[in-house]
């Protein structure tokens, strides 16, 4: 394979601050779905289980935090409490017990977002566990993302579509709320939902795109295209470099 | 938090901050962007694409004697998993009109299309889970000529000089002209694009735009858009048959030469399975785990290239595999997230790269491969880099000036991913710069197709990442996503299309046979079993004893033993 030129492919080399290099590969002991391995004590979950040679096939998706594949439960030494994580985002802590949930028994609702109205009636229609909720606030601990998931269950009760879009953004449907949650509702799967409701029809439409969309489908742009589609590049070059920017 | 050593750099880009908020106020650009020689001579000395050995000839296939990036030529001259003789091909295990390849962005569109305009039934096969893909991770936005100053023919002449003026017309003007109806299609699904108060689509600049032209949804917009359309793609199951973790190994031809479905392999009990199918379509995305040139990657844990390695066997021709795209700004620290996708948006929204002395040294929205050069250059030759305690170098992305710019809040609500990102390792982005270096991102070329996603081979269709023409050499932020959709779209309509014409010859693997007997001939010799499907991370002396039980030759029925990474950069 090709070599990696010093200073080119900005990995890691032996320079700098040889101190904290050494810390960095102190090993701590984890227990992998019950069995101890030495890794790395600066390492993530998910790095600590390639550091022990699995080859994860469920369990890792984007690796940056997005996807939710990587779903963990654990447990700290000493401490009663279940913690929900990411594998990819959690660092490992000593003596830290940990199995990932690569994947949550849930049904997804099958709809026809074209017939369904973003209101109450959509949710307890194709949600009706919502209304389960006891208001334990248990999906909002285990939530990685440290969304208030609780709080966007009660906004489904309301029929509050724009809030539960709003609450639920950033959520990346690892599955740790519903999985602890006593009322098994499937939070993440109605928040899509409420989203998908949102933007199809409490949006606030724009009016020049679809005055764009209606000028590309007339061909007004196709004369200024041929021209473009012409140009040899020096042509071509000269226009782009004499561009002006906004 | 930063290592204390790094304090007084820090302390230097709080006193220059002032002066580069002002800056950032006027029209002006904040740094003078480069002429087109100034870029030619940093890309010619700072980008790894020109390093000696970053490209070698390839021996054997349809682009035989063309240099590629030199892990993609090792990547092609590989062993198939599959012996061709091996195989019942007389009775497929599935039937179905449209394969589909791939359960990403451009997968789920084409599958939605070919359902929508022509009435025909898909099979999405795809590696890991639907949605575990780059389509995913897209956090700044998508390009479309949406706001009243831009226009579609302004959006194809920024691609196509971002693009070194070597993309292929025909792609771009599909690209930018389908891109305003994109975002109504995707908003009549229900993504929910970030708007200004009067319902205008917000839109931001990224690296080579004249106009302002991202739309977005916070940072989580391919997020937002994946998992609209898998919702919808679920929505009709009796239309969209979905595999999960069962990757395309092999695609199958007929006897006159057309393309005519794939092996299939499960990934949990090893099996191979033959899918007999009218049209095929390769939606695999691209090749960030083979870590080129050893770079840390922003990919998805899958991007391993399948679909190049299987269409070039098949005989698809491939454009522009000489071209990898390192995104500018990869985090460089903590050492837990290196390499990880640091948005454009960042500096889209005002925020500026600067060296260890806090200074400006390119203009923030160069083109990508022109803004990685740069950042490259600053640290290697100018010595204006910061190192990291694991000797990692970076400069600062100073994020706290955005605030400043567009209020208190905006971060908080337009970034949310990239601040918990950093929170979590004591670094608020609203109040320190982030360290960053380039990090390898995209693939650049791929399998040649036309404005119809057509490519050489009759019957196998390409979007997305995977096809190559439409970047040229150099894809500007925001066009993958936009990308994905067109293409995925106009894949979906073209292949559904010709599903329903054709008549299928005799089922064959007689291209493998070929393709092996090509590696002979050219004096290849290899170990190498490709697709690699999973790239391993595990440590050296783990994968040591691993090769053990296969006696150290060919991986087989397992997919632990990626080759191509030899040194462990990522975890």
């Amino acid at each position: 394979m090709t070599g990696v030129p010093a200073g080119t492919a900005n990995s890691p080399s032996t320079s700098a601050v040889d101190g904290e290099r050494e810390a960095a590969e102190r090993l701590i002991t984890v227990y992998i779905m019950g069995k101890a391995y030495e890794v790395p004590a600066e390492a993530t979950i998910m790095g600590a289980i390639e550091y022990a040679g699995h080859q994860i096939i469920r369990g890792a998706g984007c690796r940056e935090g997005y996807c939710g594949a990587c779903a963990t439960l654990y447990r700290l030494p000493g401490d009663y409490k279940i913690r929900a994580g990411l594998a990819c985002m959690t660092l490992v802590e000593d003596g830290m017990t940990l199995a990932q949930i690569p994947s949550v028994p849930a049904e997804k609702a099958i709809y026809d977002i074209e017939k369904l109205r973003p209101n109450v009636s959509a949710i307890q229609q194709m949600y009706p566990t919502v209304f389960r909720c006891v208001a334990c606030g248990t999906c909002t601990k285990s939530c990685p993302q440290g969304l208030q998931v609780m709080d966007y269950v009660q906004a489904a009760k309301r029929g509050d579509i724009a809030a539960v879009m709003d609450l639920s953004f950033d959520c990346v449907v690892c599955g740790l709320c519903m999985l602890r949650c006593p009322a098994e509702i499937t939070q993440p799967l109605m928040a899509i939902l409420a989203k998908r409701l949102y933007g199809r029809y409490l949006r606030k439409d724009s009016p020049e795109l679809a005055e764009r969309v209606k000028a590309v489908e007339e061909g007004v742009y196709e004369a200024e295209y041929a021209e473009l589609m012409a140009m040899d590049r020096e042509a071509l070059s000269e226009r782009y470099y004499a561009r002006d920017s906004e | 938090m930063y290592p204390e050593y790094m304090e007084e750099s820090l302390r230097k880009v709080v006193q220059t901050r002032p002066a580069r908020l002002e800056l950032a106020r006027k029209p002006d650009p904040v740094y003078p962007p480069m002429s087109a020689e100034e870029r030619r001579n940093v890309l010619e000395n700072f980008h790894p694409d020109y390093k000696p050995d970053a490209l070698r000839p390839v021996r054997v296939g349809p682009n035989r004697g063309e240099k590629l990036t030199t892990e993609v030529a090792d990547l092609l001259e590989s062993h198939s998993w599959l012996r061709s003789e091996q195989v019942d091909l007389d009775h497929p295990d599935i039937e179905t009109d449209l394969l589909i390849i791939g359960g990403g962005g451009a997968g789920c569109n084409a599958a939605l299309a070919a359902m929508q305009q022509h009435g025909i039934r898909s099979l999405i096969a795809t590696k890991l889970r639907m949605g575990d893909a780059n389509t995913m991770m897209s956090q700044g936005g998508m390009q479309a000529a949406v706001s009243r100053t831009d226009s579609p023919t302004r959006h194809y002449l920024d691609a196509i000089g971002g693009g070194h003026f070597e993309n292929k017309p025909e792609l771009v003007k599909a690209l930018t002209e389908d891109g305003p109806g994109v975002v109504k299609w995707l908003e009549d699904l229900g993504v929910v694009w970030d708007k200004e108060e009067d319902g205008a689509i917000q839109v931001l600049h990224g690296g080579g735009t004249s106009r302002k032209r991202m739309v977005s949804c916070r940072d989580y917009t391919g997020a937002m858009i994946m998992r609209t359309l898998m919702d919808e793609v679920r929505n009709h199951p009796d239309m969209i048959d979905i595999k999960e973790f069962m990757p395309a190994v092999e695609l199958i031809m007929d006897d006159e030469g057309r393309c005519a479905g794939a092996i299939l392999y499960s990934m949990d009990s090893e099996e191979f399975f033959t899918v007999k199918a009218k049209s095929t379509l390769i939606a695999t995305g691209g090749y960030g785990r083979l870590h080129i040139r050893g770079f840390d990657t922003t990919n998805h844990y899958g991007a391993t290239g399948d679909g190049l390695v299987m269409a070039y066997r098949a005989g698809a021709k491939l454009m522009y595999m000489d071209s990898v795209q390192y995104h500018p700004t990869g985090a460089s620290f903590p050492e837990q997230i290196a390499g990880f996708l640091i948005t454009e948006k960042i500096r889209g929204a005002g925020g500026q790269p600067l060296n260890k002395d806090g200074e400006l040294f390119v203009f923030p929205r160069e083109p990508r491969d022109i803004e990685a050069s740069a950042i490259i250059r600053e640290c290697v030759q100018n010595g204006g880099g910061i190192e990291t305690p694991s000797g990692r170098l970076g400069v600062w992305l100073d994020s706290p000036l955005i605030d400043m710019l567009h209020g208190e809040g905006y971060v908080a609500h337009q970034f949310p991913a990239m601040y918990r990102q950093y929170i979590r390792y004591g670094i608020d982005i609203n109040k320190l710069p982030m360290l960053v270096y380039p990090s390898l991102h995209y693939q650049n070329g791929g399998v040649e197709i036309n404005d119809r996603c057509e490519t050489n081979i009759p019957g196998l269709y390409v979007a997305g990442e995977a096809s190559g023409g439409l970047h040229g050499r150099n894809r500007l932020m925001g066009n993958s996503v936009l990308d994905y959709n067109v293409f995925g779209r106009r894949a979906g309509q073209a292949a559904g299309a010709y599903a329903k014409t054709v008549k299928l010859g005799k089922l064959s693997l007689a291209h493998l046979d070929n393709y092996e007997k090509e590696l002979v001939d050219s004096g290849v010799q290899t170990d190498l079993v490709a697709p690699i499907l999973l790239p391993s991370y595990a440590p050296k002396d783990v994968r040591k004893r691993q090769l053990v039980r296969g006696g150290n030759v060919l991986p087989g029925a397992s997919v632990v033993h990626n080759r191509l990474q030899e040194d462990r950069s990522d975890a």
